[in-house]
């Protein structure tokens, strides 16, 4: 087990085209690290990269105490587990899952003794001696997983490992996954493009676009404090809905609404306004005596019982932002590569109680504390740029505290190998 | 499968006994004439009155003199040497086209068919001077060397389809898993690759095998004579005599070997044509 360290790691492919962007990024021991993004974002770039199938263009990769950028991937002592499983088909289960110790050279009954202590943790003992062939597909992401633990590697590396699953064995299987990396406490990359995975799984998320390391944080975090409008409209479903706002005279106005700034934001014109779907609220159930809460009307388009929740999606007049606007800003922002981008609908996550009625106008309540202001020039977060910068920092900080020190340490070591790394192969002393 | 109708059903069975008449007609005229003596060759009868070996006989009288045998093993030697060579290095070259990007690689493609290309006829003119000054005219290798210039494009190509189709994660999983490129190589690749092997290995083995062109140039004995050229200086009992019996009775014989081989790996090679062919 080791810590895994990304120190200006760059992908650039032979066409100039860069598909990971100078990644810093630091997953402590034990750690269960999520990558997420959109689909061409450069996580599974990275991943490949961190296992060493990828060539790593620049920068320093490190695995433990030592750099790998020159490891080939079986001197990196990592499992990984594919996205399409790659159990070989013409071995058993058994054999599939042995197939990295037999190439170690570690004893059959040791073999033995290895793969059948995992393939009880998988519950896999019926079907040892069959060929993947034969197996469903949440057995043979089991195998896969299998084949993964009885290395007992450095670090699991997961590349969309559910993404083949149907939507309930996936649930279960992420269940199952989330409890395997808790008990074996094996420092783990993860992987995946469903946000909802990111939440659940990781002890920190790493969301990238476009190659570019966007916020590494705790899930909690992430939703309540996105650094960027990139990542507050990727992170949560249904997404952030986002309006054209603008803060003069210490007021901010919305397109249904006017209300005062909220502290510590300047008069900076025109923002961009996140709210949350489940910070709004049919006006009949809007919380007692809640100072920042602000009702509005508006004309109801679609109602979606989900049973326990309402999703209701409504839409708003006039703003003095116009909405191709907030298009434009959206698209240089990013927020078009989120879920929820050029919909030009907003949702609200109502009480199942609520009474509101397809087509016609109702009352709505949203909470005025919880408003995510973004400049609308650079999408970055307003607020955090003040003093909740600082708290969500510290959380981060927190998080890595263990390996920070382990970072001065190695640092203090080994700056001549570090640079030595850096010089491309072959350059004269 | 479907039910078919009664109509279908007919229609199928007439068509496909024609089909079959056709294609078994002159090898079973080809038996019977083995089988018939030499003064009853020439007695159109479809079924001999007299089944006789006499023919068979003749052909290994001898031992190692006999007109078959030798040339029956050079046959065999020549032509599985020739496949085993062309098919280890085929499945180099093709693995090595499947899965890198390296300069060249559309010119050795395009080299590997150019070379197949070219009609044997125009080759053997010069490669039978070239032999002679090398010492190579009537041996073995003289023989294998040409033969692999169109056995290596054969089982070039058709293994090239055959790697591409295996997922490359499966060796990247190999790599990860601590294997080198050569285990990736042989303990993954080459076993899920192995029905374009056999595929390549008997496509190359019956080219080799019913060679007759490089085979009549390019030998001059029964040191390195094959079955099919051999078959050419089949003499009769007298000179005046030609010798049906025994020709029919050899060409009978070269074919046992070509359907012991396509009868062992059957299903292999339909599995393997028709992988090859949906995906390649």
């Amino acid at each position: 087990m080791a810590e895994i360290k990304l120190r200006d790691v760059t992908k650039r492919y032979a066409d100039g085209t860069e598909a990971v962007k100078k990644m810093n990024l630091d997953i402590a021991d034990g750690e269960f690290m999520i990558l997420v993004g959109p689909s061409g974002c450069g996580k599974s770039t990275a991943l490949r990269m961190i296992a060493g199938l990828e060539d790593i263009s620049d920068g320093e990769l490190s695995i433990g105490d030592k750099v790998v950028n020159n490891l080939s991937p079986r001197d990196r002592d990592i499992a990984m587990v594919f996205q399409n499983y790659a159990l070989y088909p013409h071995m058993t289960v058994r054999e599939n899952m042995g197939f990295a110790l037999k190439l170690a050279k570690v004893a059959p009954e040791e073999i033995k003794k290895k793969v059948e202590n995992a393939s009880a943790i998988l519950d896999l003992d019926d079907h040892l001696d069959r060929k993947p062939s034969n197996l469903s597909g949440g057995q043979r992401q089991r195998v896969a997983m299998g084949r993964a633990i009885v290395r007992d590697p450095q670090a699991f590396l997961m590349d969309e490992p559910l993404s083949n699953l149907d939507a309930k064995l996936r649930v279960q299987m992420r269940t199952e996954v989330s409890r395997l990396q808790k008990d074996l406490s094996t420092t783990t990359v993860y992987v995946t493009h469903d946000q909802t995975e990111a939440m659940t799984l990781g002890d920190r998320v790493a969301v990238m676009r476009s190659g570019v390391l966007q916020q590494v944080s705790t899930p909690r975090n992430l939703y309540n404090d996105p650094v960027n409008i990139f990542v507050a409209g990727f992170i949560g479903s249904p997404a952030m809905n986002f309006f054209s706002g603008k803060i003069a005279d210490g007021k901010l106005t919305l397109p249904f609404a006017e209300l005062p700034a909220p502290e510590g934001v300047e008069d900076v014109g025109d923002v961009i306004v996140g709210i949350r779907p489940e910070d709004f609220e049919d006006a009949r159930f809007a919380p007692d005596g809640h100072a920042d809460g602000m009702e509005f009307e508006a004309p109801i388009e679609v109602v979606e019982s989900m049973g326990s929740e309402i999703y209701v999606h409504f839409s708003y007049e006039g703003g003095e932002v116009s909405s191709d606007e907030l298009a434009e800003l959206a698209r240089d922002s990013g927020i078009a590569e989120t879920p929820s981008g050029g919909e030009g609908r907003s949702v609200a996550r109502l009480n199942p109680e609520s009474e509101i009625v397809e087509g016609q106008k109702a009352k709505l309540w949203f909470d005025g504390a919880k408003l995510h202001l973004f400049n609308p020039a650079d999408g970055t977060n307003l607020r955090q740029n003040k003093e909740e910068q600082a708290a969500a920092a510290a959380a981060t900080e927190e998080a890595i505290e263990v390996e920070a020190e382990v970072d001065a340490r190695a640092d203090e070591e080994d700056p001549p190998a570090r640079r030595r790394a850096l010089d491309p192969p072959g350059a004269p002393e | 499968m479907t039910r078919q109708s009664p109509r279908a059903r007919l229609a199928w069975t007439v068509g496909l006994s024609v089909v079959v008449v056709y294609a078994m007609v002159p090898v079973l005229w080809l038996m019977s004439l083995s089988l018939k003596s030499p003064d009853s060759v020439a007695d159109k009868k479809v079924i001999p009155e007299n089944i006789s070996f006499e023919n068979y006989e003749a052909l290994f009288a001898g031992g190692l003199d006999s007109p078959l045998l030798r040339p029956l093993i050079n046959s065999i030697v020549i032509a599985l040497t020739a496949t085993v060579i062309a098919v280890t290095l085929a499945s180099f070259t093709a693995y090595a086209i499947a899965r890198l990007d390296f300069p060249g690689k559309g010119l050795i493609l395009a080299g590997a068919l150019a070379i197949a290309m070219f009609p044997p006829i125009s080759v053997v003119g010069p490669l039978f001077d070239m032999w002679r000054t090398l010492g190579l005219y009537d041996t073995y290798v003289g023989l294998i060397i040409p033969y692999l210039t169109f056995a290596l494009p054969l089982a070039i190509y058709t293994l090239v389809a055959f790697f591409r189709e295996i997922p490359w994660e499966l060796e990247q999983a190999a790599q990860v898993d601590g294997a080198t490129p050569w285990q990736a190589f042989r303990k993954i690749i080459l076993p899920l690759a192995a029905p374009g092997v056999f595929t390549a290995a008997i496509l190359v083995f019956i080219f080799a095998w019913n060679d007759f062109v490089f085979a009549i140039t390019l030998t001059s004995s029964d040191s390195a004579r094959t079955v099919p050229a051999a078959l050419a200086f089949f003499t009769g009992e007298s000179q005046f005599t030609a010798p049906v019996g025994a020709i029919a009775a050899a060409a009978v014989l070269v074919t046992i070997p070509i359907i012991i081989f396509v009868l062992i790996f059957q299903r292999r090679i339909v599995a393997g044509l028709t992988a090859g062919a949906v995906k390649g």
